[in-house]
């Protein structure tokens, strides 16, 4: 396959930033986006100029590493992961343009490269539960009816890779939170800090700024890993109990 | 700052605000259409204007009035705050987007169709409830009792075809805010279940084209009868 891509260049944080056209060829139908971006790469740095940075880990679609908006979607034209994406998905002549995630609370780095820190803060903010020491619990001690656990795993496969805010209208991360808010308020474990969390998690959600919800469903239909926007009714829910019950003031 | 302020200043709270207040339009745009519906009697305006004396004197009506007043302004000013936040919120657009994939329309424009339907509000309410309220309307009498001829003015107004055309294209906007709007407040509410939403979303898109639709053919069959 020979392709044109159309690469966002941005040298730091304070750099203006830019397009800049590559041609690439011999590329194989089997090969994943990032190997393709791989060769690329080989390419530039044999010419001695500065490779395209982007972000990636385990190529496997399940560390949430791997970002980029391909074409005008998150991840590209699949709904998976980019390190999942393969070229087959294109075909030979197509101009590919790709961006970084587009929000305020995720800064460009460089090139592709965005901060996510912004996440790490939300979890911290509330993304934990309570745990006694001591010796290792008998398995199943705590009864888990089948299908709460099966809502709470559904709810745990998120990996924070921020495809929910890039396909957002509002760069809104409430598909994020509320998967997060989900799957510990949905266990037993998670019961201590049900209150607190949902009240810090979206304290810290806003803090970060990131847009509010306005329902289009375009995260959950971006989604690598399915996240259903029940999860957001379900983080409402547990926010507005929160607010007429907790004991914060 | 109090837990109030608080929640009123997260966006959890402000979507809130806007779902509550949203559910109240929609309420009173069925009571509004019920009380419409009577300019369609074939009884001269005896009907609609005895409902609008009923409607102007009765005090309960008037609290319900200064609510919905309050409400609409709650859910503009609450909009401009969110619109402002999620604008914000990306400063950098992306330079090709394909969100017509991932999105229907209706959802993704509701603020401009909100600010359609505020335009179409604000000459509504110049138009009908100001003239009746502030303005000289000729009188009636039925069995030797006076009322304001309020079928009249409508009458008069609803004779311009540019009036009319105005009133149907307006609401058209209405229904597609509807559209998104009757279901998306429930999400907002957290109430979303396979049990129910699927019910949701079908009663709201019906909502969203009968109201709307009648509505309209208010305007439309009064221009025809004139």
């Amino acid at each position: 396959m020979n392709l044109t891509l159309k690469i966002w260049r941005q040298k730091n944080n304070a750099d203006k930033g830019g397009f800049k056209e590559y041609k690439i060829s011999d590329i194989s139908k089997d090969m994943s986006f990032l190997e393709m971006l791989d060769v690329l790469n080989e390419n530039l740095s044999e010419k001695g100029e500065d490779p395209v940075h982007f972000d990636h880990d385990c190529r496997e679609g399940i560390c949430g590493m791997c970002s980029l908006y391909i074409d005008g979607k998150p991840h590209g034209p699949q709904q998976t992961t980019t390190c999942q994406l393969h070229m087959r998905s294109f075909n030979d002549g197509d101009v590919i343009t790709i961006e970084p995630w587009r929000a305020k609370p995720f800064p460009v780095m460089k090139d592709l490269v965005v901060d996510r820190s912004a996440f790490d803060r939300i979890i911290q903010a509330g993304g934990y539960v309570s745990v006694n020491t001591g010796g290792v619990p008998d398995a199943n001690e705590i009864p888990i009816p089948k299908s709460i656990a099966d809502l709470a795993m559904d709810a745990a496969q998120c990996i924070g890779c921020g495809a929910c805010v890039a396909a957002c209208k509002n760069a809104s991360a409430m598909l994020f939170t509320s998967a997060k808010v989900s799957q510990l308020a949905l266990l037993p474990q998670g019961q201590v800090e049900r209150k607190i969390r949902a009240e810090k998690m979206v304290a810290q959600m806003d803090a970060e700024g990131f847009g509010a919800c306005t329902n289009t469903g375009a995260c959950e239909a971006e989604c690598p890993k399915g996240i259903s926007i029940t999860n957001i009714a379900r983080m409402n829910r547990e926010y507005f109990s929160a607010v007429v019950s907790s004991d914060s003031l | 700052m109090s837990w109030v302020s608080k929640t009123l200043s997260s966006t959890l709270g402000q979507k809130l605000l806007m779902a509550l207040t949203g559910l109240f339009l929609i309420l009173f745009l069925v009571v509004h259409l019920a009380g419409n519906l009577q300019l369609l009697f074939p009884d001269g305006g005896e009907s609609f204007n005895k409902y609008a004396a009923t409607m102007a004197s009765n005090p309960f009506i008037r609290v319900v009035s200064i609510g919905n007043f309050a409400f609409i302004l709650l859910h503009v000013i609450y909009s401009v705050i969110l619109s402002r936040r999620n604008k914000q919120s990306r400063p950098v657009a992306y330079a090709v987007s394909k969100a017509s994939t991932n999105s229907v329309w209706a959802s993704r424009n509701m603020g401009i169709l909100g600010t359609i339907i505020l335009i179409f509000l604000i000459v509504h309410l110049k138009g009908f409830y100001y003239e009746i309220k502030f303005g000289s309307v000729p009188m009636t009498s039925y069995e030797g009792v006076e009322f304001k001829d309020v079928y009249a003015i409508v009458a008069n107004a609803y004779g311009n075809i540019l009036y009319v055309a105005f009133y149907v294209l307006s609401m058209g906007f209405l229904a597609f805010h509807l559209s998104h709007g009757f279901a998306s407040a429930f999400q907002t509410l957290g109430l979303n279940h396979v049990k129910y939403s699927p019910l949701i979303k079908k009663v709201g898109l019906g909502f969203s084209i009968l109201i709307p639709a009648l509505f309209a053919l208010i305007p439309l069959v009064m221009f025809f009868q004139n």
